[in-house]
This record gives structure tokens, C-alpha cells and sequence, in this order.
């Protein structure tokens, strides 16, 4: 987040300083860049063909599919309620807050296979809370669509919030007072001046929503049923995969999904004005 | 009048904000709202912008009620200290946002826009965005911004507060002037006793959620209601048992004769020692040390040439203009 360049040359480099950045290069290699090289590696171990393979079967097409959109309905809930709530949790005083606070970092702090059988245990259809009345009028939650988008959601839920906060207490709420004096209403306030204020955090937290709806595997792994050619996501197809020592279906399709998380982290960083925060 | 504030009172928690106040601010005039900080004046200007709810009273502009009207139904325009302008928005995007707002057509937002920016001296900075403008050009664009919807009252809350004293010298006398050729009625908020003075047609003295005193410069500087307002508003010393502001007193060399000490009603008089001579550029400070007090006595450097003044100098002190107030707790 923070815009290290900034300070560039105005202290003296010491030998402490290239020891620091040493260790800090090699911690960063040896625990993400070359694990993440191998796995690109292994994925052309035979050219393209295993990637074409995956991009040819249909299964493997519908779970990436799948995974797609399930990532798109994830970001996309957790955009509009991330801004809601860190509106809330910035701009309003309200008993509970603290409460609501640390309940934003729960999700982060839990085990996405705990998130996935806490879903279970609501919503299965024959002893969960809510799961026998949405199934008899004929919404199935569990082992479908809506289990998988709510665990993802549910996971990536911080991210966006964690992004928009510390934005909105750094604008302040003056601009948006001075836009109601001016006339505008609470709407036209929101999406004229609040909106292209904070509009930095918030794509910066959709990238991260995204870059972890695409990745995430122990929640949708409870909750999905893993159904192959339904409810199979991508990353349940690369456990599948590898378990079944299709090795190199398994290694493009997690080349697949680091690509694009990769891709739209390096993106958004690179089309990110300098002298933005 | 076009301003009628009455019964208002705000608390925040435990704290009381403003107890009880009720004033009228009068149509087409500059009225100053001055007091030390916490003393409720930003509260009270942001109730009647509509930014912040009274818990009981009611505010009136141009006889419409607006207790439970919106910010953006009262048709104010709000100037924060801060200058609140809209970062992502060039100059002129921030002056057109009410009017924006207001779904004006595009010729009459461009027309008034320019006649805006001239008035504030902007003209060249149109298409610059805040962050590329001192901050008195910010601080004369959210005026402009402000004024643009031609609102019924202007509201500035410590609008020269955050620039330095030049700047803010200068802009006080531009607001000044702005109000002779504009007449929008003007309320701003200040803590400083010479900006109000200076600026405004009518001040209202506001202290731990009270008014203390209402009237023109003149009034409050002659005639203060009480010993904080004597005290506020300028420089004070005690004379004997008064409080004179020190600029009004004369000094005589050598002792007074019994005969200046006059009855219990007339002017005082005290003798005693020059202690301490203090000059800063045109004006000289005396300090002169009685018998169980010191008085300051502050002369111009001309006069004090004249009387051939130096410390140790016996002399008498006694009062040019009548006494205002008794000093009480002084």
C-alpha cells in the first residue's frame, strides 16, 4: 500500500541497509517467486499441451467457469456492502461498534473450513436453520451456486473494508458536508464526491477480493459438494487433479488462476496514479 | 431580521455545547460570532447551517423555520476552515457544483462561473485542481463555491484560520470589501477579537455556550456588558479597583496631590513607581508598580518623549476616559 519510492535518496545507505534489503529479497524468493516460477514450470512442462488439455476439456472449462463467476457475484456483493459498511463504521456512531469492528476481522482470522461448516450447519437442507425453509421454496443453498458465492463472499468479506476505511478517515467528512450545503442530496453527495474520493481503496480492494475469490478452496470445498461438471470449482480441480496425479492439469490450471491474480494486481499497480495513496 | 435563533441549546455527551441562546442576526450585514475556543461558536453556526441538530430551540432564516429542514433545503453557503474543496474537481467544477446540482442550463453555469471567478480573483486558475493552489486561492475558491447558488446567508466558520498572518490580514480586508459590493448576510466564527472588530458590522460575544454581550465594534469596546467581554475584546489593566483598557490611561510625572484622589464616582488616581519600559514599534508600554498593584499604561512614542519618561520615575497614573465596569473577581 504504502509508496516506498517516496523517500528514495534522502538517507544514507549504510551496510545495514543492503544487509536489510537482502534478507528481505531472499525471504520474499524463496517463499513466494520461486515456488510460483516452478509452478509455471511445471505447468509448460510439456508446451502448451496440458494447458490446451485443460482448455478442451469441458469440465475443466465449466470449472473455471464456474469460478469465475462465482468470483465476479463475490466481489461484486462484497464492493457494495464493503463501501456500506465502511460508511458506517467511519462516518456514524452507533452502540456495538467495536463489536461490529472485530466481527469485520473475523473472517480473515478463522479458518475458511471452519466459515464452510459453520454455512453447512445453517443452511443444509435437512436440519439447518434456514436451509429447510429456502429449500421448500425451491432455493437450494448448500452443495449449489449460492453456498459457493456465499463462502466466497464470506472469506474475501475484510478486504474490501480494509482497503476503504483508512480513505474515508483520511478525506474526512468536510467535502461531503460542503456538497450538502451546496444542495446535493445524500445520493448525489455519495456519487459525486464521496465515490471518486475513495475510488483508489476501493478498486485496490476489488483486486484483492478478487485475486482471493479466485483462490479460495477450503470453504467451497465444505460447502460446494464438489460435484464434477456442477459444483467443482477451479481449485477443487487442481486438488482432483493432483490427487489423481494428473500432474500437469494440475499445474496449468494453477497456472491459470495465479496468472490472473497476478495480472490484475500488476495492472491496477501500474495504472495507479503516483501521487495517489 | 434574517437570522432568529431562539431557545437553542446543544450538548455533546456530558458537555454543554450552547445553553439556552437566543439572537438575532440582522439581514445584509457582517456579523462576527467571537469567542475562545470550545465556547460553543462553531456550533452554533453549524445549527444553523443544518450540520448539526439543536437538541431543543428553533432557527428561523428569512422567516421560513428551518429547525428540522436538511443542509441542502436551507439554502445556505457553508465556508469551512479547512476549505472542504472537492479534491478530484478543478476550480471551476468546484464553483459549478451547485448550480450542477441544481441542473442549471450549461451556459448560465459557465456565465455565472466566470463572473464568480473574477469576483475572486481566479480567473487564471480555473482549470487548476485544489491541490495546485495556496492556501488563501483555496480558501476564495470555496467562497466562490459558496456563493455561487446566490444563497440567503453566508456562513464561515474560522475561514482565515488555518493561513498564515499575512495572508490572512489580506483576506480579511478582501472579505470586507466582497461584502460592500455582494450584501449577502455574513456570519463567520472567529476566536480572534481583532478580525471581528476590524470586519464586522455586528458582533456577537459567545462564551461557554452563552451570549455574553451583542452589539456593533463600538459598542462592545466602549461599553462591555460584563468583564469578560471588557476582557476579550482587548488589552485590560486595573486601575485601583477598575479594570480601563490601558491605552486610556495618562500618566503625569511626579505624585498626585490629594486633591486627584476623588470621591468614590470620579476618575481614579495612583501614584507610583516606573518599573518596567517596554517598546514595541510605535507604541511604548508602561509598567508602573503602586503600592499593592502594577498598572500597565500603553502611550504613543511621541508622548512618551515628550514627558522625558525612564524607570524609577515617580509618577501618577489616572484614567483619560470614564470607567467602563467596576472590577469584580479582577
Amino acid at each position: 500500500m504504502a509508496d516506498l519510492s517516496v523517500q528514495r535518496g534522502h538517507y544514507r545507505r549504510g551496510p545495514g541497509a543492503y544487509a536489510l534489503r537482502l534478507v528481505v529479497v531472499a525471504y520474499l524468493f524463496l517463499l513466494v517467486a520461486w515456488p510460483l516460477y516452478l509452478v509455471g514450470r511445471n505447468a509448460f512442462a510439456n508446451g502448451f499441451d496440458d494447458l490446451a488439455a485443460i482448455l478442451t476439456d469441458p469440465d475443466a472449462v465449466h470449472a473455471l467457469n464456474l469460478t469465475a463467476q462465482v468470483a465476479l457475484a463475490s466481489v461484486t456483493i462484497n464492493t457494495v456492502f464493503g463501501v456500506g459498511i465502511s460508511l458506517l463504521v467511519v462516518r456514524y456512531r452507533f452502540p456495538g461498534k467495536g463489536v461490529l469492528n472485530a466481527l469485520l476481522d473475523l473472517p480473515l482470522s478463522v479458518s475458511p473450513i471452519v466459515v464452510g461448516l459453520a454455512l453447512v450447519l445453517v443452511y443444509n437442507g435437512r436440519t439447518g436453520w434456514f436451509g429447510p425453509a429456502l429449500e421448500s421454496i425451491g432455493l437450494q443453498v448448500i452443495f449449489s451456486g449460492p453456498g459457493i458465492v456465499m463462502a466466497t463472499a464470506f472469506v474475501a468479506l475484510p478486504l474490501v473494508i480494509r482497503e476503504v476505511v483508512p480513505v474515508l478517515q483520511e478525506i474526512g467528512d468536510e467535502q461531503e458536508q460542503a456538497a450538502r450545503s451546496l444542495g446535493a442530496s445524500a445520493g448525489q453527495t455519495f456519487f459525486r464526491i464521496t465515490l471518486p474520493a475513495i475510488k483508489w481503496g476501493v478498486i485496490y480492494g476489488v483486486v484483492l477480493c478478487l485475486a482471493r475469490s479466485l483462490g479460495e478452496f477450503g470453504a467451497v470445498k465444505v460447502v460446494s459438494g464438489n460435484v464434477l461438471g456442477s459444483t467443482r470449482t477451479a481449485t477443487l480441480m487442481v486438488e482432483e487433479k493432483y490427487l489423481n496425479f494428473d500432474r500437469g492439469g494440475a499445474y496449468a490450471t494453477a497456472f491459470l488462476l495465479a496468472l490472473i491474480a497476478v495480472a490484475v494486481i500488476v495492472s491496477v499497480t501500474l495504472i495507479r496514479p503516483k501521487d495517489h495513496r | 431580521m434574517s437570522i432568529e435563533i431562539s431557545h437553542v441549546s446543544k450538548r455533546f455527551g456530558t458537555f454543554v455545547a450552547l445553553d439556552d441562546v437566543s439572537v438575532s442576526i440582522p439581514t445584509g450585514q457582517l456579523t462576527a460570532l467571537l469567542g475562545p475556543s470550545g465556547g460553543g461558536k462553531s456550533t452554533l453556526l453549524r445549527i444553523i447551517a443544518g450540520l448539526e441538530r439543536a437538541d431543543s430551540g428553533r432557527v428561523e432564516i428569512e422567516g421560513v423555520d428551518a429547525t428540522n429542514l436538511p443542509p441542502q433545503k436551507r439554502n445556505v453557503g457553508f465556508v469551512f476552515q479547512h476549505y472542504a474543496a472537492f479534491k478530484h474537481l478543478t476550480v471551476r467544477r468546484n464553483i459549478a457544483f451547485g448550480l450542477e446540482i441544481r441542473r442549471r442550463p450549461k451556459a448560465e453555469i459557465r456565465a455565472r462561473v466566470d463572473e464568480l471567478l473574477a469576483l475572486v480573483h481566479l480567473e487564471q486558475f480555473a482549470d487548476r485542481l485544489p491541490a495546485q493552489l495556496s492556501g488563501g486561492q483555496r480558501q476564495r475558491m470555496a467562497l466562490a463555491r459558496a456563493l455561487a447558488v446566490k444563497p440567503t446567508v453566508l456562513l464561515l466558520d474560522e475561514p482565515f484560520g488555518a493561513l498564515d498572518a499575512k495572508v490572512r490580514k489580506e483576506l480579511r480586508d478582501w472579505l470586507r470589501r466582497l461584502h460592500d459590493e455582494v450584501h449577502v448576510t455574513t456570519v463567520f466564527v472567529t476566536h480572534d477579537q481583532e478580525e471581528a472588530l476590524e470586519v464586522a458590522d455586528e458582533i456577537v460575544v459567545i462564551n461557554e455556550g452563552r451570549v455574553e454581550q451583542v452589539g456593533s465594534p463600538d459598542d462592545l469596546y466602549d461599553r462591555p456588558a460584563n468583564d469578560f467581554v471588557m476582557r476579550f475584546l482587548g488589552p485590560v489593566t486595573q486601575l485601583g479597583d477598575r479594570l480601563v483598557r490601558p491605552h486610556d490611561l495618562r500618566i503625569t510625572v511626579g505624585s498626585a496631590g490629594p486633591s486627584d484622589h476623588a470621591g468614590v464616582n470620579g476618575p481614579a488616581s495612583v501614584t507610583g513607581r516606573i518599573t518596567r519600559i517596554v517598546r514595541v514599534g510605535f507604541e511604548v508600554r508602561v509598567e508602573v508598580t503602586t503600592d499593592d498593584h502594577v498598572v500597565t499604561v500603553t502611550l504613543p512614542r511621541s508622548e512618551f518623549l515628550e514627558l522625558g519618561l525612564h524607570t524609577d520615575a515617580v509618577v501618577s497614573v489616572h484614567q483619560a476616559a470614564p470607567a467602563r465596569v467596576a472590577a469584580g473577581a479582577a
